[in-house]
């Protein structure tokens, strides 16, 4: 028990760590700032163009969006970050690990805002047309605000994910929340870092998790 | 025929029944002889289903005795599972698995509960719904019968298992008007082939004609009763008047 | 060279295809294994703890709800870091394979659960009530009438989220399991030439492209209409 309590639990190690876990933390949140925004403009501008009249576009976009839900975030983020070099461009760490994320949700959010605007009966196309609206005033005022609220639990849920996500931003050695308890960890051959690191994010999304959880529970019973 | 000497196949005494502080059955004392059938009506809230679902323990009472074919339910020691084979339950709402054929649903507890294996519940099976005019029907999945359909299949579920007395819970209710011929029609030859039944309905010729008993039920107790005549044509009591004209209407 | 036969030569280079895609082989191989074993557990732990939760036993539901609540708020490769790192100092000793497939299988489980337990809870209660009142016990109810119900609205939802979890086979990289993505890092920094890193990338979407288009398909097959 004691060396259960020395590994995972060392309050001691915690301390000393906690000085640098709390600069990755706020690496974390810089990356969630920028991606989070990103990935639901760019899954609207995919969802979006999912809806065009042009076939070609259409299908382009299908591609895209299979493609990258094919694609482990992490060999996204590695190709990005390790490959672009070789083709000559040199992206800072920040930007290489905010584009790989952004492409990568931007085809999960994108997907949803697609389910969320399907569910949208054409009677409400219908009924906007008819009172003189164009496509493009029907789309953003009427049919948009409905398929959002519609959608409002999967985009919070998907929204969890991407905080989750930054964690994999470590693999490439980018400096947020669990790379620097990593890097505690091999200093201090502790685990206690990495535990303080999983506290961390359980504080900030296990309220979440709980508020989806009841939310899911009373759309089905 | 029945003896007076015969116990009877249900015996509710002082019954009680609270949904958190609502108290919705405040002491419900009333017995079924054999082959009678007994009717039950009342404004909706006044506990009349929840009576019903009492006396197969689809609720639990929180007081009073409930005997079927002589055996007390609240006993401690009571199988409810093979005492509930006894009691037969239709649903306003048919309540059909849908992810089986009628035969499915009807021979779904001869086969796990009683055991029996998959010919003879079969056979069986199909007789029920033979009874019940739809023995062409047994292949059918729910969503392809009409809702009278439904509501005989849910009676054949019942019926197969052979039980001591049948309990409706207000089983036209969700029906069509043209479709509830064929459940009432059903229920006319249940009882000429002398089955128990206590029917919660708004019927109210179905009890003119079938009934022996009619039981006003209001706020949790029973208000009177007596034979149909008396109770839709002369009720002794004003609030019992205030009903039947109500729905006389 | 031109920048496009650069590019080619970089990325694309038919020697280093040659020469590297048993290994990529290879890593696929490790990765359909366990993300296979994944699923089976993952789902059939999901399964288990939703029948379980059934039973409505207060205690028994409430360390359910916690367990589920951590893993799905945990990033997986913060438990597979605890895991790998901290077991052997408690004397549990478990190759990388194992911790992948424990860390993933538990993820899935946990959210497979949430997903089974809504399916159950959205069966009507009437079906309860018709399958006890002709007799059927708690457990014959489950089985035989609410499971059957519940698990086909079920089907769309756990074929995607199975889908991401498999994925994160990718992070057993981290922790040495040679897997894809850890094959071809391997022979990038041999080699000093990107075309691994795209030959890892077209061997997950041969992965997992087809999973993703079955996926899509059986989430048509399965829109459930209620009778």
């Amino acid at each position: 028990m004691d060396v259960f309590l020395h590994q995972f639990l060392n309050l001691e190690i915690m301390r000393q760590a906690w000085p640098i876990i709390f600069k990755g933390l706020q690496m974390t949140a810089l990356l969630c700032l920028a991606v989070i925004p990103l990935g639901l403009m760019g899954g609207l501008v995919l969802a979006t163009a999912s809806l065009s009249g042009s076939a070609v576009l259409r299908g382009a976009v299908k591609v895209l969006i299979d493609l990258f839900r094919a694609l482990p975030p992490l060999v996204l983020l590695i190709l990005i970050y390790s490959g672009l070099p070789f083709a000559g461009l040199n992206l800072s760490p920040f930007a290489a690990v905010c584009l790989a994320f952004t492409l990568n949700t931007s085809s999960f959010y994108g997907e949803i805002y697609r389910a969320g605007i399907e569910s949208i009966g054409r009677g409400q196309w219908e009924a906007a047309r008819s009172t003189g609206l164009d496509a493009g005033r029907t789309f953003a005022h009427v049919i948009l605000p409905q398929a959002v609220r519609n959608v409002l639990p999967d985009l919070v849920s998907n929204t969890v994910e991407v905080v989750k996500l930054t964690s994999i931003a470590s693999v490439v050695s980018f400096t947020e929340l669990l790379y620097a308890a990593d890097m505690a960890r091999s200093v201090t051959f502790n685990t206690s870092p990495i535990v303080l690191a999983a506290a961390i994010y359980l504080v900030l999304l296990w309220p979440v998790v709980r508020l989806m959880s009841r939310l899911e529970h009373r759309v089905a019973a | 025929m029945t003896l007076l000497s015969d116990p009877p196949i249900l015996d509710v005494r002082g019954l009680k029944k609270r949904f958190g502080a609502l108290e919705v059955l405040k002491g419900i004392d009333f017995a079924v002889a054999a082959q009678e059938l007994v009717f039950v009506i009342g404004p909706s809230g006044s506990g009349k289903s929840t009576l019903l679902r009492c006396c197969n323990r689809l609720e639990e009472p929180d007081g009073g005795s409930i005997r079927v074919d002589g055996v007390d339910l609240m006993d401690k020691k009571c199988d409810i599972n093979a005492m509930r084979r006894r009691i037969g339950m239709v649903f306003q709402s048919f309540n059909l698995y849908p992810h089986m054929t009628a035969l499915g649903n009807v021979t779904l507890a001869l086969r796990k509960v009683i055991g029996r294996n998959r010919r003879d519940a079969d056979a069986a099976g199909r007789d029920a719904l033979e009874r019940v005019g739809l023995a062409d029907k047994a292949d059918a999945y729910p969503a392809e019968l009409s809702g009278g359909q439904q509501q005989r299949v849910a009676i054949a579920r019942a019926l197969s298992l052979e039980p001591k007395i049948m309990l409706f819970d207000e089983p036209t209710s969700a029906l069509d008007p043209e479709l509830v011929g064929s459940v009432l029609a059903v229920m006319r030859d249940m009882r000429r082939a002398g089955m128990t039944m206590v029917v919660v309905s708004h019927e109210m010729r179905f009890a003119r004609e079938a009934a022996d008993r009619v039981i006003f039920m209001e706020a949790g107790r029973i208000v009177e009763e007596g034979p149909p005549e008396r109770i839709f044509s002369a009720p002794e009591n004003a609030r019992t008047r205030v009903f039947v004209a109500e729905i006389a209407r | 060279m031109t920048p496009f036969e650069r590019f080619v030569d970089t990325f694309l280079n038919p020697r280093m295809m040659a020469r590297y895609w048993p290994d990529i082989a290879q890593g696929m191989l490790v990765t359909v294994e366990i993300a296979l074993a994944v699923v089976v557990t993952g789902v059939a732990l999901g399964l288990g703890l939703a029948v379980l939760r059934s039973y409505r036993v207060r205690p028994v539901n409430a360390l359910i709800v916690m367990f589920v609540d951590v893993l799905r708020a945990l990033p997986p490769l913060v438990l597979i870091l605890i895991i790998y790192f901290g077991l052997p100092s408690i004397g549990l000793n478990l190759s990388s394979y194992a911790v992948l497939w424990l860390v993933l299988s538990l993820v899935l489980g946990a959210f497979a659960e949430e997903i089974f337990w809504a399916g159950i809870l959205s069966v009507r209660k009437g079906q309860w009530d018709a399958a006890r009142s002709t007799g059927l016990g708690f457990g014959q109810t489950l089985v035989s009438v609410i499971l059957p119900q519940a698990v086909r609205l079920t089907i769309p939802p756990l074929t995607n989220r199975t889908i991401a979890i498999t994925k994160n086979t990718a992070l057993g990289t981290v922790i040495g399991v040679a897997e894809i993505i850890n094959q071809a890092q391997t022979a990038v920094s041999f080699s000093g030439n990107a075309t691994p890193l795209m030959m890892g990338a077209v061997a997950y979407i041969v992965v997992f492209m087809p999973v993703v288009l079955i996926g899509a398909h059986v989430e048509r097959r399965f829109a459930w209409r209620r009778a």
